[in-house]
């Protein structure tokens, strides 16, 4: 074919390299494709970036501590450089993490990395979640990324806790005791399956080997996987965006990927990573040293597990002692708060995109969120789950704060039950009526302007404040522009009305100019009651 | 056609348009230079800090030299590790950021979104497609083939599942029992037997059954509690347990009935033990009742007495099982 011969030979090395390419890939269209494709801006977007990165960070410093790590629980005599360890029993599994933290060089800087990306990579997950949630971003056609996203959430909170648990100090062994005794609590199979993970009754010889090998290779394997399709239907579905100027369903406003968006994500990446490389280095996270090797009789007072399991720490500790016996077997109440609840809430949670189409019979398409004010009973939803949440992260470090602010102990436990009950559902008014109110102010910064802060008198001896019409008034001074579901400017600064800002972060630096009043505004002096000009041919 | 040409008729092709486009500084001007200097400080920097990092990683003396604790120089190398390492990164993208925002153009373009269903030809040919390439099998007509492929596939999948089974460890007795057996001395931490002289009213001691590896028993260690004077006329020892006692001292297993933490708070007054882990709260002179917090059950009561030589010994193992509970825990 003619266009086959017609191919132009590039003159530059580079250019060369391309054709070469090209030639053997027939790559040009997707690769301009890639180039061209754009891409909304907001800075909620970022936040699953924010999970991508700490993953990559995870997957980084987490290949480096396997280097030194040994899950063995063969019990040694410590011999290392930290002192107060030195002649004691414990597992090979720990020796080896007090080794990276004592006598590797870096090694302590890196599992603190490790540790704290851990962290940052839950919380950006869960962030991004109610980013998604209470923007209604899950709606079709992308039910199935939300569904994806609650199976990354859980997988990372499981990867969490197993990595945790592989250092076998005092704290992670406390934790195994009670992963093992909720395994224990289900129903028929309860000791079967607490025998087969442990390798026969707590604490065994294996448990830290089989928690290291799917923390290292299962759990990360199916993480990749599914942050990869994840990202892929982001890609097929593209982007969602707010509302806004010349923003519809069936485009995306934005920048292109080369060179602006792909600029600013890889340096978002770095400032991620050095932020969490600053705290693994400046601030102490998990100091196993200090609490000894796991011994079953042992355990410290205000043990906690890392925040993202606090909740469940929290619903255990609030569950009422109500012990169930069915025919002589017996469920304990060890099972309600760790098994059947956490099973119901991300079930809920991941069914929530299905649950809402229900509802509402919305089988469209949506390619606009919307702002949490203009869906009130979502909005409202998220704010009563947020509520229960937090009343169970709360109680799960309730014995610090009875201790911290001088409370009882049992009050703190009470206040967490009636709390979770009463929480809720006042959480889910306030949050309906403030959406409401937000609503209403929006349609009258519409209809009436925006407040400008200036004070007239009338004639008569009325003060009224004068308002900036948004856009063409009708007779009656009222605007006529309609709710589009983008943010309404609500202050003078917002529409460009006060002037550029003055100089200096403190204290000004400069002198604001003088406004000379014209005769334009001298002429406006009349105005209507509502402190709008008045219409000279009303 | 020119290179913009090019990119725009590019773009076209992609559903892309630019609607607009500026360049945030005016090319030669004082404000495009003070921003290069800008970018290329951060860069300079993130390179400055990955060079001390690699200094600082190299000579700082890193050991804990100190033996028992105490600062040295030392101390500040994770940190100092930490910090320059964060401010190489923090750096590089800054630099690449403030180069984005300052020097390329900003932009806003508009992409075309096709979704949804895809146009009635494709949906048409492809269904037939599919329908075609199922018949081509004739997996439809073939009852036989299809039974017998679902039963192989669910045997090959109940296969797959089944070496799981090696995991498998018969619980037996295990959860029933612990290694206190009648007549075995009740062993300090430090392996030592104790007299009742030993420890004053008020006083808690773990204790640990005389077999190897007792110390580290998840499951045999329990507490010798002596009451104080006016805690021995309320102590109230559960029904079938009235002699599990010995004078002023009780033993009960230290492992919490509800999730299996040891129960390491005594508070002497009150007579009470508190779990560390989910605040149950049991009563030592109400045969260890739990009367606050998840827990259900009483901690179970290890029966002993004081032997010949005057130490004291466990009578018999537990008679209920210690620790969480389970199903085939009855009552």
């Amino acid at each position: 074919m003619s266009s086959r011969t017609a191919i132009q030979r590039p003159a530059t090395p580079a250019g060369r390299t391309a054709s070469a390419l090209d030639e053997r890939l027939t790559i040009s269209a997707p690769l301009r494709r890639t180039l061209n494709k754009v891409f909304p801006d907001h800075w909620s977007f970022l936040l699953g970036e924010i999970a991508l990165y700490s993953f990559i960070i995870l997957l980084l410093t987490g290949t480096y501590l396997t280097f030194f790590f040994d899950a063995s629980m063969q019990e040694i005599v410590y011999d290392g450089s930290y002192a107060p360890l030195r002649g004691i029993e414990m597992s090979r599994a720990y020796a080896t993490s007090l080794d990276i933290s004592f006598d590797v060089r870096g090694g302590l800087l890196i599992r603190q990395i490790h540790h704290w990306a851990a962290l940052l990579f839950v919380a950006s997950i869960v962030v991004h979640l109610m980013r998604t949630f209470f923007t209604g971003a899950f709606r079709k056609p992308r039910e199935a990324n939300w569904v994806i996203g609650v199976g990354l959430l859980v997988l990372a909170l499981l990867e969490g806790v197993f990595g945790y648990s592989l250092t076998d100090d005092l704290l992670s062994g406390t934790g195994l005791r009670i992963i093992n005794a909720i395994f224990l609590s289900i129903p028929v199979v309860g000791s079967w399956l607490s025998f087969a993970i442990f390798g026969g009754e707590f604490p065994g010889t294996v448990i830290i080997g089989r928690f290291y090998i799917l923390h290292v290779l299962l759990i990360p394997g199916i993480l990749l996987a599914l942050i990869a399709v994840h990202l892929l239907l982001v890609v097929k579905n593209k982007h969602t965006q707010y509302p806004g100027p010349g923003r519809t369903e069936d485009n995306v406003v934005g920048k292109r990927m080369f060179p602006v968006f792909a600029a600013k994500s890889t340096g978002f990446f770095m400032v991620v990573f050095g932020i969490t490389a600053a705290l693994g280095g400046l601030v102490q996270i998990n100091p196993i040293w200090l609490y000894g090797p796991y011994d079953p009789s042992q355990v410290s007072a205000g043990s906690q597990p890392d925040w993202y399991i606090g909740f469940l720490d929290g619903s255990t500790r609030l569950f009422p002692a109500w012990d169930l016996y069915i025919f002589g077997y017996n469920i304990p109440p060890l099972f309600w708060p760790t098994i059947v609840l956490p099973g119901l809430l991300f079930t809920l949670l991941g069914l929530y995109p299905f649950i809402e189409a229900k509802l509402t019979k919305d089988r469209a398409h949506h390619n606009l969120l919307q702002r949490p004010r203009d869906v009130p009973v979502r909005t409202a939803i998220g704010a009563m789950a947020l509520a229960f949440y937090t009343v169970l992260w709360i109680s799960g470090g309730n014995d610090l704060i009875a201790d911290k602010f001088d409370i009882s102990l049992n009050v703190m436990t009470w206040i967490g039950r009636i709390g979770l009950i009463l929480a809720p559902p006042i959480a889910y008014w306030i949050a309906y009526r403030v959406c409401l109110g937000l609503q209403l102010h929006d349609r009258e910064v519409l209809e009436h302007g925006v407040e400008t802060g200036i004070i007239r008198r009338l004639p008569h001896g009325e003060f009224i404040e004068v308002h900036q019409p948004l856009g063409p008034v009708d007779a009656h001074g009222h605007g006529s522009l309609q709710y589009g579901g983008a943010p309404v400017p609500k202050r003078m600064n917002h529409i460009g009305g006060m002037g550029r800002a003055i100089k200096g972060f403190f204290t000004p630096l400069e002198e604001p100019p003088a406004r000379p009043v014209t005769s334009e505004e001298e002429k406006q002096a009349e105005l209507t009651g509502s402190g709008r000009p008045k219409d000279p041919e009303a | 056609m020119s290179r913009e040409d090019l990119v725009t008729l590019g773009g076209k092709m992609d559903g892309v348009e630019v609607i607009y486009s500026e360049q945030p500084v005016r090319p030669g001007s004082p404000a495009e230079r003070r921003a290069e200097r800008q970018v290329a400080a951060a860069f300079a920097g993130a390179g400055l800090s990955a060079l001390a990092f690699m200094v600082i990683f190299v000579a700082w003396p890193w050991q804990v030299e100190t033996p028992g604790g105490g600062y040295d120089l030392s101390a500040l190398y994770t940190p100092l590790l930490g910090l320059m390492m964060g401010l190489a990164l923090t750096l590089v993208g800054v630099g690449v950021v403030l180069w984005a925002k300052k020097l390329m153009p900003y932009e806003v373009t508009v992409q075309d979104r096709h979704e949804g269903a895809s146009p009635e030809i494709e949906r048409q040919t492809t269904a037939a497609t599919l329908v075609a390439v199922g018949n081509a099998t004739g997996i439809a007509r073939r009852t036989l083939v299809k039974r017998s492929l679902g039963f192989g596939g669910l045997m090959l999948g109940l296969m797959a599942v089944f070496p799981l089974g090696g995991l498998i460890k018969k619980p037996g007795t295990a959860l029933f029992e612990t290694p206190w057996e009648p007549g075995m001395r009740l062993l300090t931490l430090g392996g030592l037997p104790i007299r009742p002289a030993d420890m004053r009213p008020g006083a808690l001691q773990t204790v640990f059954p005389p077999v190897e590896g007792g110390a580290r028993s998840s499951d045999g260690v329990a507490m010798l509690i002596r009451l104080l004077p006016n805690q021995v006329d309320e102590f109230r020892p559960r029904p079938g347990q009235e002699d599990f006692h010995w004078n002023d001292f009780v033993a009960y297993s230290k492992i919490c009935t509800h999730a299996g933490c040891p129960v390491s708070l005594y508070e002497q007054e009150t007579a009470r033990i508190l779990c560390p882990c989910h605040q149950s709260q049991f009563v030592a002179t109400d045969g260890a009742r739990s009367i606050f917090g998840p827990a259900t059950r009483s901690l179970p009561q290890l029966a002993v007495e004081v032997d010949a030589d005057g130490y004291f010994v466990a009578k018999s193992d537990f008679i209920e099982p210690i620790g969480p509970a389970f199903w085939e825990r009855s009552t």
